[in-house]
């Protein structure tokens, strides 16, 4: 099993979120996140005093997946979540040892 | 046109007047042979008729007048309470961070319930009774003699009851404007002790001698220095304003400032609140005629004109320094705008009133940001920024731009101010202006010293940082539990 983190531009969400489902994603877990990576914030003025303003509104999704699927999904939020501009966020894989449902104890990839 | 009316109805009610007369001559010829006497009383009858009627008429047109220009003074009155709640507190509440915002409101709200208390028991009575130079009396004290027949020392043909309530509402604009300069940090309890203080030591006198009778620097009543105010340009907005300075700097910076960023939390609310003001202004500028008539129309173009070209002239400034111009900005000059204007708006035509607005966008846009960075004072919501140096730059401005033609409160064909070659007034505004700073500085001091002792004036730095809702009322403005 493996995880999908993927950071992306607010205004990608909509559209990363209808291709996955379109690729028969079931389980997703979506945060909305403030932060920044190479691309720097902005500044904001208020009355002559300016504020710089780092963390930059994001949203992060995660998506548990068996092996097999790993590679479609990231494609399909390659595809969609670019912009090509600084600020369209990363993708982070991971292993996952294990996953436990809550309902029926259920274990392993049957639990997903 | 007004005139003309009034001569068709005189001409009409003597020829109604006149008919019975004329009708009851052949009813009374017989008599007439009987003697002379008689014939002499029915023409005394017939002349006092007439003169019960004309007194009729003129009652009535009075009466007709007097609900005329209640009926607007009640409007107005009720107009400039939506200066304070909803508007000033709106104003300051977005201006805020979320952790203060209904510690913000809640004092200009208190101020509403606080003042009026004051201005009902003593408070109406130290402004406007008797005619000292200096200082009011208790001739009014519990509102004794305010009742519905006009006070014509003030205005004479609106019941003092609408007298008093319109006054009552800048007695609480005006202290509620200075808490801009102790947001955040000021004690609930220090916040009220030190306003009851402030409306008894500076607000009261400060009116009484501008607006008083026998006022030292009362204008129409012939004052010693006579500074032309017409809605509160020293009275309201530099005696707040300057009291503001006095305030920030004594209670020192807030926690962080200026390194930490303190950023309006929602300018919507502040957008929303600065609109109210301009709204209400028109119930403080043009309800300061006092009556329904030529002059508040006059008041009511140079309030919006000014509040106009200041909106601009802020929002230029802004566009040239920072390439940008603002939400905020353009509030903040519509604001500035509307202080300048204030004293003058009974007294400018239209054209100065765009002038006076347009600097004054100007002044306190450097006020605000220049020389605020340099002197480094947290006059956090810039109180002083925008109403004492507007109220200034408008106080002077009002003696150059003054004509006799708008307002001639020396009397017929008198020069007024500077345009009228009356150049002294401005030497007049400047006396003015330099009192009202130098009373509202000193008063401001003797009350923070006292307020210092008796319940202490900035909260706790724990307080501070949990944030005044919390701390000082118990409640949050914006829960994130659903």
């Amino acid at each position: 099993m493996m995880k999908v983190e993927a950071i992306i531009q607010p205004s990608r969400f909509e559209s990363v979120k209808d291709a996955l489902v379109e690729i028969g994603i079931e389980g997703i877990t979506v945060t909305e996140v403030r932060g920044h990576g190479r691309q720097k914030g902005h500044k904001e003025i208020y009355r002559g005093r300016e504020y710089s303003v780092d963390l930059l509104p994001k949203v992060k999704l995660e998506i548990i997946l068996a092996d097999a699927l790993v590679d479609r999904v990231v494609e399909t939020i390659l595809k969609t979540a670019k912009t090509g501009k600084i600020g369209d966020g990363k993708i982070f894989l991971s292993r996952i040892e294990d996953s436990i449902r809550i309902r029926n104890e259920e274990r392993g990839e049957s639990a997903l | 046109m007004k005139s003309t009316v009034a001569a068709c109805c005189l001409l009409l009610f003597l020829l109604s007047a006149a008919f019975p007369c004329i009708a009851q001559q052949p009813s009374t010829s017989p008599v007439q042979s009987s003697g002379n006497s008689s014939s002499v009383v029915s023409e005394a009858d017939a002349s006092q008729a007439l003169n019960d009627k004309l007194a009729q008429l003129e009652e009535k047109t009075k009466a007709a007048q007097s609900s005329a220009d209640n009926a607007w003074m009640l409007v107005c009155a009720a107009l400039v309470l939506l200066m304070t709640g909803p508007g000033l507190a709106l104003f300051y509440g977005g201006l805020v961070r979320p952790k203060n915002v209904l510690a913000m409101m809640m004092q200009s709200f208190a101020l509403m319930a606080l003042i009026t208390m004051l201005w009902a028991l003593v408070g109406y009575s130290l402004c406007f009774g008797g005619s000292g130079s200096f200082f009011g009396n208790f001739e009014h004290a519990f509102l004794r003699g305010v009742g519905v027949i006009p006070n014509p020392d003030y205005a004479g043909t609106i019941p003092q009851t609408t007298f008093m309530i319109y006054q009552l509402m800048f007695a609480v604009i005006t202290p509620a404007l200075i808490t801009g300069a102790t947001a955040e940090r000021m004690k609930f309890s220090g916040t009220m002790l030190f306003m009851t203080l402030w409306f008894f030591i500076v607000y009261a006198p400060m009116a009484h001698m501008v607006w008083g009778k026998g006022g030292f620097l009362n204008a129409s009543g012939g004052g010693r220095f006579p500074t032309l105010d017409f809605a509160g340009g020293t009275v309201v907005h530099i005696t707040s304003g300057v009291s503001a300075l006095v305030c920030a700097l004594y209670l020192g910076k807030r926690i962080g400032y200026p390194k930490q960023a303190i950023p309006p939390h929602n300018l919507v609310l502040s957008f929303i609140g600065a609109c109210l003001l301009w709204v209400g202004w028109f119930g403080f500028n043009a309800g300061s005629a006092l009556a329904s008539n030529g002059l508040a129309s006059t008041a009511f173009v140079a309030t919006h004109f000014g509040a106009a070209a200041a909106a601009l002239s802020w929002s230029l400034a802004e566009w040239i320094r920072n390439g940008k111009a603002s939400a905020l900005g353009a509030i903040s000059g519509a604001v500035a705008g509307l202080v300048a204007i204030t004293p003058a708006a009974g007294f400018v035509g239209p054209m100065p009133a765009l002038a006076i607005g347009f600097v004054a966008g100007i002044v306190c846009y450097l006020m605000v940001t220049k020389f605020k960075a340099i002197f480094g004072y947290d006059d956090s919501l810039d109180a002083f920024g925008v109403h004492g140096a507007g109220g200034t730059i408008g106080a002077i401005l009002t003696g150059v731009f003054a004509q006799a033609l708008f307002n001639p409160i020396y009397g017929e064909k008198k020069p007024v101010g500077g345009l009228d070659g009356h150049w002294v007034q401005v030497g007049y505004q400047l006396a003015g202006v330099a009192f009202a700073w130098v009373f509202a500085l000193v008063g401001t001091l003797v009350i923070l010293k006292t307020v210092d002792m008796v319940t202490g004036l900035r909260v706790s730095e724990s307080e501070e940082i949990e944030g005044l809702d919390i701390s000082l009322h118990g409640e949050e403005a914006y829960s994130s539990e659903s």
